[in-house]
């Protein structure tokens, strides 16, 4: 910003430019000079070809076997050293130190515990060190080196640059297919199809309809709806699927909350559905009894939701998706662990903070003549983060 | 034999073999003109030149504990119960690409150890190239002719950020399950129009679906890391040919660079520093434990772990969606914009593009089209300097924001008012740093114009026949008839402020750690000093350039 633009002489260097003036003096000597030159007077000669300028090349020890040169070699060969000695502890470590697995608190669990650290310090050390040689030889041994090359940038010599172009505006001319429409339509036309037959064929594969099943599409409906009047069930789950347990409305104690997932009767049976329902996505439901003497306001429509002083509702964070696992009684807040988002629960879960905007989907619930909680049907709005499609309000 | 290859003197019978061999090749292949060229290039030092190297050598340390991984690596999504060896996991349903991990970590010898690698080396990676990003940011260097490569840049920190994402997904345990949820199935799904249609098209239906991790893997070991390197080739490419750039110096112009031959210096230190970089990720892969998926445990949408955190690239997106409000567009009753669109879609959307459009943008706005190959320092260029502050604090404030439950825990601050601080912060913060680091950019020139016009304080004050108190200066250009400094021109390089800049502190007496060494090898042995070359003093018998003006640069842009 502060330097003032060059002008554009400047850039636009020509071959006899001050740049090229080396080469130009530079005379390439015969096979049979350049056969009795000296090493050092053919890296000259090499360095005047690339436009280079060495500054500074002396050795760092003018004067061999210095005290202090020993001590640079020394010091080099130190790294080296350590190098070999962490390598063979490392390889000795990895065979031979304890590695399986040790549950903690028992005799070995330490051993087990440094195992990692160990080899991952005996090797990590073993590699510095090498790499701590190499910089050291470079940086205390090797010539300080110091060269100045031009750099050659920016256009191209003029001379390049014109018949580069006379070159391709010739090609172009020849294959005459400016002036050939037909051919340059077609041509257009069958590249343009051609990549869209591709991006057809490479993306189609994927295309999947979300709406497919209409009113049943997967984002609109969840594990809770029946299709066939089944009753669906609210059961606990405590980490085995296959142990059932449905809920009463008095299991809960007042200012409580109960993860439940659906459950249908037909199911029982049916392992692998079980499992299922409990790690689907859209089957978690907080079950949550409030206090009785809390006042309670109802959304529209839902005025019959909730079985007393239980409401229930989906556990999916209509912010994101995270589930919503932590109930507050006191301030009867659902939170999401996930952006802080709070939901109040005596207020249909409506978002009271964070970036949530709808309230959490409710489950509609009452209890069968022996006293078991269930669904009395899906939820009536969406679960979980929003999407175009949904109809909100 | 060709005349680079005819042997000089008759050496060893190895010297003789490798001579042989290079006329060999070079009778075939004739590369002896392109080899000469390319190792006897000159390269700029500075410090901060590294910075991107550090990135590259941490991609090659990903390539390779990445391919190790995925010997033992199974991208199932099928169900499986746990019978294997970590008892806290015994008789679990799981994923089979979550109990291939855990066998990584708990059965394969050294198995967690080359996970960790892996993962470290993925935090250096993005961290390495943001750092990059910034020195390239505040000298300038993206500038004509070298906006190519600015662009490149901001594609491979992209990609590395979603590379290093979908890693994380990979092992599907119970954090990164909820990551893929929040920061790919919601955000997708918040999108108008196509977002359920992209959904079902990447998870092949509802999340999360059954084929959502093949597809990752192959994502992240296959397409990425190829793109990834494809763009690493064209980038160093772009700065080998069109030449690093260096910061004004003595004899530096725009026109040449001033610096260190490939062979053997640049090479060698090069080759150096990427072994140091492997050599500390590893002790740090050995000794600091990261991502214990083991004790996490599968991934289940139903639970969650408090505190859940994502790797700290991504935090930004987080952080933005912790704190914009509950807005979102419901429209004519019949459609949804979620309120995530606006801060995961369009705002990271907007901060991407401008981050690419940069140099374009800055050209636009001060007309500089010149062709630039020195540096600028930070403090002479304010608006810039204050522009990217303003971003980074944006940036880093969003990061921050993504851990406020974790302060809010840990200080017993209300969440509420975290996130509070969170939305004034991100408004208030970025214009104070501004005018803060823009002031601080003036400042900085003042006192460098001042040390070039009047000397360095040297801290002697001497009072005057009549009184007066004044403080002696050491002038840089040395002194006038009258005895008073010749200023000098500010050139763009480092101004010495301190008298020991000036070597007033003397030089230590060589020696080892017990002697000196004899008073005859103390004025033979000739010490470079320091990294740069530039500061090594000229012998009498050599020219420095720039050097004959005192060691100010010339017009810097000669
Ligand atoms: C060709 C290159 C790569 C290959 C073959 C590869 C392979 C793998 C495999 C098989 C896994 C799963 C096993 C596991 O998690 O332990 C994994 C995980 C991961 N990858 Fe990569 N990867 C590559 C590059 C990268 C890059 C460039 C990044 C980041 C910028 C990255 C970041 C990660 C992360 C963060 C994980 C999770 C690590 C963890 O388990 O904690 N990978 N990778
Ligand atoms: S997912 Fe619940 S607050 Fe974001």
């Amino acid at each position: 910003m502060s330097a003032p633009p060059e002008s554009e002489s400047h850039r636009a260097a020509s071959p006899s430019g001050p740049q090229s003036h080396a080469s130009d003096e530079l005379r390439i000597p015969t096979d049979a000079e350049l056969a009795e030159m000296s090493t050092d007077d053919l890296v000259r000669l090499g360095n005047r070809m690339d436009d280079i300028e060495v500054v500074a090349d002396r050795p760092r020890f003018p004067v061999p076997g210095t005290r202090a040169e020993k001590r640079a070699e020394r010091q080099v060969a130190g790294w080296f050293i350590l190098a070999a000695i962490a390598g063979l502890a490392f390889i000795v470590a990895f065979i031979a130190w304890p590695h399986e697995w040790v549950p903690p608190g028992s005799p070995g669990a330490l051993a087990y515990a440094l195992y990692t650290p160990i080899i991952g310090v005996t090797l990590g050390v073993s590699i510095l060190a090498v790499g701590m040689g190499v910089i050291a030889y470079s940086k205390r041994l090797l010539p300080e080196d110091l060269a100045i090359q031009q750099r050659h940038d920016g256009r191209s010599a003029e001379v390049e640059r014109r018949t580069a172009a006379a070159r391709m505006v010739q090609a172009g001319q020849q294959s005459g297919i400016g002036r050939r429409k037909l051919i340059l339509r077609s041509v257009g036309a069958a590249g343009g199809i051609l990549t869209a037959g591709l991006a057809v064929a490479a993306f189609g594969g994927l295309v999947k309809n979300p709406w497919k099943e209409g009113d049943k599409s997967p984002l609109l409906v969840t594990e809770w709806r029946s299709d066939d009047g089944e009753r669906v069930y609210l059961r606990k789950f405590d980490g085995v699927a296959e142990d059932v347990i449905l809920v009463r409305a008095g299991d809960l104690e007042p200012g409580s909350m109960e993860t439940v997932f659906p459950f249908k009767e037909s199911d029982r049976n049916n392992p692998e559905k079980l499992a299922e329902t409990v790690s689907s996505s859209d089957s978690p439901v907080m079950l949550i009894r409030l206090r009785p003497d809390v006042d309670v306001i109802k959304r529209a429509g839902q005025e019959d939701f909730n079985y007393g002083s239980l409401f229930a509702y989906s556990k999916i964070c209509s912010h994101m998706g995270c589930p919503t696992s932590l109930y507050e009684d006191q301030t009867m807040r659902i939170l999401c662990p996930c952006h802080q988002s709070q939901f109040q629960a005596n207020e249909y879960a409506r978002p009271v903070f964070g970036p949530a905007a709808r309230p959490l989907a409710q489950l509609p619930i009452t209890v069968d003549d022996q006293g078991y909680l269930y669904a009395r049907s899906d939820f009536i709005e969406p679960i979980g983060p929003g999407f175009w499609e949904r109809r909100s309000s | 034999m060709s005349a680079i290859t005819t042997p000089r003197r008759s050496g060893s019978t190895a010297m003789k073999l490798v001579e042989t061999a290079a006329d060999e090749i070079d009778s075939r292949i004739h590369p002896a003109g392109g080899i000469r060229r390319q190792i006897n290039k000159v390269f700029p030092t500075h410090w901060s030149f590294m910075l991107g190297e550090i990135a590259m050598y941490s991609f090659i340390v990903l390539l390779i504990s990445g391919t190790w991984l995925a010997v033992f690596y199974d991208p199932s999504m099928a169900e499986t119960t746990y019978e294997g060896t970590y008892a806290g996991l015994r008789g679990l349903t799981m994923s089979m690409a979550y109990e291939s991990t855990v066998n990584i970590s708990i059965d394969v010898r050294g198995g967690l150890f080359i996970r960790q690698v892996h993962h470290w080396a993925a935090l250096l990676f993005v961290a390495a190239m943001i750092a990059h990003m910034m020195r390239t940011f505040f000298t300038g260097a993206f500038r004509r002719p070298r906006e190519t490569n600015w662009v490149l840049g901001v594609v491979l920190l992209l990609s590395g950020m979603i590379e290093g994402f979908i890693g994380y997904s990979l092992p599907d345990d119970l954090l990164s399950g909820t990551g893929v949820r929040t920061g790919v199935s919601a955000i997708i799904l918040s999108m108008p129009v196509i977002g359920t249609w992209l959904h079902w098209a990447i998870f092949g239906g509802e999340y999360p679906g059954t084929i959502i991790l093949p597809r990752f893997y192959i994502v992240h070991v296959f397409l990425l890391p190829g793109i990834i390197l494809a763009v690493i080739g064209v980038h160093v490419a772009l700065v080998w040919f069109q030449k690093h750039t260096q910061f004004p110096g003595p004899g530096r112009t725009e026109r040449n660079v001033v610096g260190v031959r490939i062979l053997p210096t640049f090479a060698s230190k090069g080759g150096g520093f990427m072994v140091v970089t492997v050599g500390i990720t590893a002790i740090m892969s050995g000794v600091f434990q990261i991502n214990p998926i083991w004790k996490l445990g599968p991934y289940n949408p139903t639970q969650i772990s408090a505190g859940s955190q994502p790797d700290w690239y991504m935090a930004v997106f987080d952080g933005a969606v912790r704190l914009w409000p509950s807005w979102e567009m419901y429209l004519f009753g019949r459609y949804t914009i979620p309120s995530i669109f606006f801060p995961a879609v369009i705002g990271m959307g907007i901060l991407t593009t401008l981050l690419a459009l940069y140099p374009l943008i800055e050209r636009k706005l001060t007309g500089d089209d010149a062709h630039h190959n020195l540096l600028q320092r930070p403090r002479d260029v304010p608006v810039r300097t204050a522009t990217g502050m303003m971003a980074l604090s944006f940036y880093f404030w969003l990061v921050v924001a993504c851990g406020n439950d974790i302060i809010g825990y840990t200080f017993d601050i209300s969440l509420n008012v975290m996130t509070w601080i969170g939305r004034i912060g991100l408004l208030v913060l970025p214009p104070v740093l501004y005018f803060a680091t823009y002031r601080i950019c003036l400042g900085l020139q003042r006192t460098d114009r001042e040390v070039l016009e009047h000397g360095i304080e040297t801290g002697i004050i001497k009072r005057l026949p009549h009184g007066e108190f004044i403080e002696v200066h050491q002038p840089l250009g040395g002194v006038d008839d009258h005895g008073h400094a010749v200023p000098l021109a500010y050139q763009g390089a480092k101004v010495p402020k301190r008298m020991n800049d000036l070597g007033s502190a003397g030089s230590p007496v060589k020696g080892g750690w017990f002697r000196p060494d004899p008073a005859i090898e103390q004025d033979d042995v000739h010490h470079g000093s320091g990294t740069d070359p530039m500061q090594v003093e000229p012998g009498g018998d050599r020219e420095l350039a720039g050097r004959p003006d005192a060691g100010r640069p010339r017009d810097v842009r000669d």
